[in-house]
């Protein structure tokens, strides 16, 4: 074998819920330091090829493997076992508990013996700020901060330093920049680099071809439960993406339409 | 140097205690001025702390348990059924009172064990449910005694050490429940603020998918939070009945609504995910001392419910406030 074997591959991964497909033979493969964009609209079946991936629904037919090998998640806390966290869109974590104690939901650090460990608060802050700040977020300096009180985008970095931190190898990211401001989004993506220059295997789902090319190295696009495109960094321009998204119908020319419209409005859209 | 200051007050204001300490200072202060010597010497801080040592020691667990985004209304009906318990069983059947007080306590920890269950296997909102559960185990109650004693009170006769350590009075005026109050509150607040244990509650209250898939046993959780409350409700139904040496099947009622106004003085968010055990204790004592006060002051009792209802929404209204400078303090660099 010349090739390191994928962290995680689908193969013809089917998922019905009842008579209704969701996901079509589905194949995806994922490497180590390489980013996957997963692009697709409102229903193409991106969450639940999410929550497939994330042990949440085995996949009705298919396999997936890791590292080569076949494996069946018993549920997400298996997969999160096996180095597979997900990230949601407004972080996943919890607004009105401190970062401290947010980063160590479930694995708290303790101190003192037998029924008297107590919470080690300051061990807790000082590892969770580290790693947030490793991250290149430099703002976030005091562990004892509501997480409630962070930005979007500072969310976002604690929620996959975290991830990353907790031995993650397979980065699920679910939607990170779809509710951020344009500077905010830009923290995320490059947290996304840093997140690939590490070694980690990273799944990110958008809907913002921009963003997918500003990072993606490789891009899947879902229509319908289907593979409708799997192809490599520059092998398609943005305009062709967007087209493949909605359904290859020429979004692009709209848009361009739209553009040409606008300019010569002096930058108004056309009235509905 | 002002930065500093800042940072303190944030620190400050982002205890959820806060809110609930300020409050409990006026309102003392109101019925202090109102209340005159009377309400300032023994008489009156026994009659407020032997009403929030009751209230309390359910507020607390009911405080967990809506931390972690929860409510349990079957407190009400737990109280009775466990006073009942103990007087049926020690008293109309004569058994040793060790066995009647471990029966009584052992109601109320299953009853919470069922909710738990319910509230964790059904998608019914724990409010429904365990009013639903209040009004299955106040018919057992009421059925089962009639059918045993054949009457709704029971009387039973404690010996003077289970009087001592439930039901005595220091001074005839400080119930030795206030001292059991305490030691609930410094055994809750270890577990809510020391231990890991408190942090699952209020990672299940912030959010209950990513707590669990954080790894965080939701479901046993839920329902040990459940049956801590059933206990706690319990062990004051316990100790009701030995102090008035008799129960009634239709004590408890007030309490129900009464731990809830309590938790929520106390600064514990309604819909889960923040609060403190300290803020729970200072709510049950401003609660508990506008219930009281209202006699040692020159106003009419029957109006007394209009401040509580005040104080309930004043209370609403400065958590939210306070938690909203919680949230902001620090956060204004961007």
């Amino acid at each position: 074998m010349t090739e390191e074997a994928p962290v995680l591959e689908l193969r013809q991964v089917d998922k019905s819920f009842g008579p209704i497909d969701v996901l079509h033979e589905i194949s995806l493969t994922v490497r180590a330091g390489e980013v996957l964009c997963l692009l697709g609209d409102n229903g193409a079946g991106k969450s639940t090829l999410i929550k497939t991936l994330a042990g949440v629904h085995p996949p009705t037919r298919g396999e997936i493997l890791m590292d080569g090998r076949p494996v069946h998640f018993s549920g997400p806390k298996d997969a999160g076992d096996r180095g597979i966290a997900t990230v949601h869109q407004f972080g996943g974590t919890f607004p009105l508990m401190s970062i401290g104690r947010s980063f160590f939901v479930g694995v708290e650090p303790t101190k003192g013996w037998g029924p008297f460990k107590v919470f080690d608060r300051k061990k807790a802050n000082e590892i969770a700020v580290q790693a947030v700040q490793s991250f290149g977020i430099t703002r976030i300096d005091d562990g004892d901060r509501l997480v409630g009180g962070l930005s979007g985008g500072e969310r976002q970095s604690l929620a996959i330093a975290r991830a990353v931190h907790f031995g993650a190898r397979v980065l699920i990211l679910d939607e990170p920049t779809a509710a951020l401001g344009v500077k905010q989004a830009s923290h995320v993506l490059r947290i996304v680099l840093e997140a690939k220059r590490r070694g980690l295997a990273v799944i990110f789902i958008t809907h913002q071809v921009m963003h997918a090319m500003a990072v993606g190295d490789h891009f899947a696009v879902l229509i319908r439960g289907a593979l409708a495109a799997n192809f490599r960094k520059g092998e398609k321009t943005r305009e062709e993406i967007t087209d493949l998204m909605a359904g290859g119908e020429a979004m692009a020319g709209l848009e361009a339409s739209l553009e040409t419209y606008m300019q010569s409005h002096e930058g108004h859209p056309p009235s509905a | 140097m002002t930065a500093g200051v800042f940072r303190g007050l944030g620190r400050f204001a982002q205890r959820p205690e806060t809110g609930s300490f300020v409050g409990l200072i006026v309102t003392y202060a109101f019925f202090a001025i109102l209340g005159g010597r009377l309400f300032l010497g023994a008489p009156g801080w026994s009659s407020w702390l032997n009403m929030a040592a009751e209230v309390g020691i359910v507020a607390l667990p009911v405080g967990l348990l809506m931390i972690a985004g929860e409510l349990d209304i079957s407190v009400g009906s737990v109280l009775p059924a466990a006073s009942l318990t103990v007087a049926i069983l020690s008293g109309h059947y004569k058994l040793p009172i060790a066995l009647g007080i471990a029966g009584g306590l052992l109601v109320g920890v299953a009853v919470g064990f069922v909710n738990g269950l319910l509230v964790t296997r059904t998608r019914i909102p724990s409010l429904i449910l365990t009013i639903g559960t209040m009004f299955a185990v106040m018919g057992l109650t009421l059925g089962f005694t009639i059918m045993i004693a054949g009457s709704t009170g029971v009387f039973i006769v404690p010996d003077p050490l289970t009087k001592a350590l439930f039901g005595a009075a220091l001074g005839g005026m400080f119930q030795v429940g206030i001292f059991w109050w305490a030691g609930f509150a410094a055994i809750i607040y270890a577990l809510l603020h020391l231990s890991p244990w408190g942090n699952w509650i209020f990672a299940l209250g912030g959010d209950r998918d990513s707590a669990r898939n954080a790894g965080i046993p939701t479901q046993r959780l839920t329902i040990q939070l459940y049956m801590l409350s059933g206990f706690a409700a319990a062990f004051v139904g316990v100790m009701q009945v030995i102090t008035f040496g008799s129960a009634q099947v239709a004590a408890g009622s007030s309490f129900i609504f009464n731990s809830i106004m309590c938790v929520v003085i106390g600064g514990v968010l309604l819909t889960g995910g923040a609060g403190s055990v300290i803020g729970i204790v200072l709510g049950t004592m401003t609660f508990a001392i506008v219930n009281q006060g209202i006699f040692f002051s020159s106003l009419n009792p029957d109006f007394g419910s209009i401040i509580i209802g005040a104080l309930l929404l004043a209370a609403v209204l400065s958590n939210d406030t306070f938690r909203a400078l919680a949230m902001n303090y620090a956060g204004k660099k961007t």
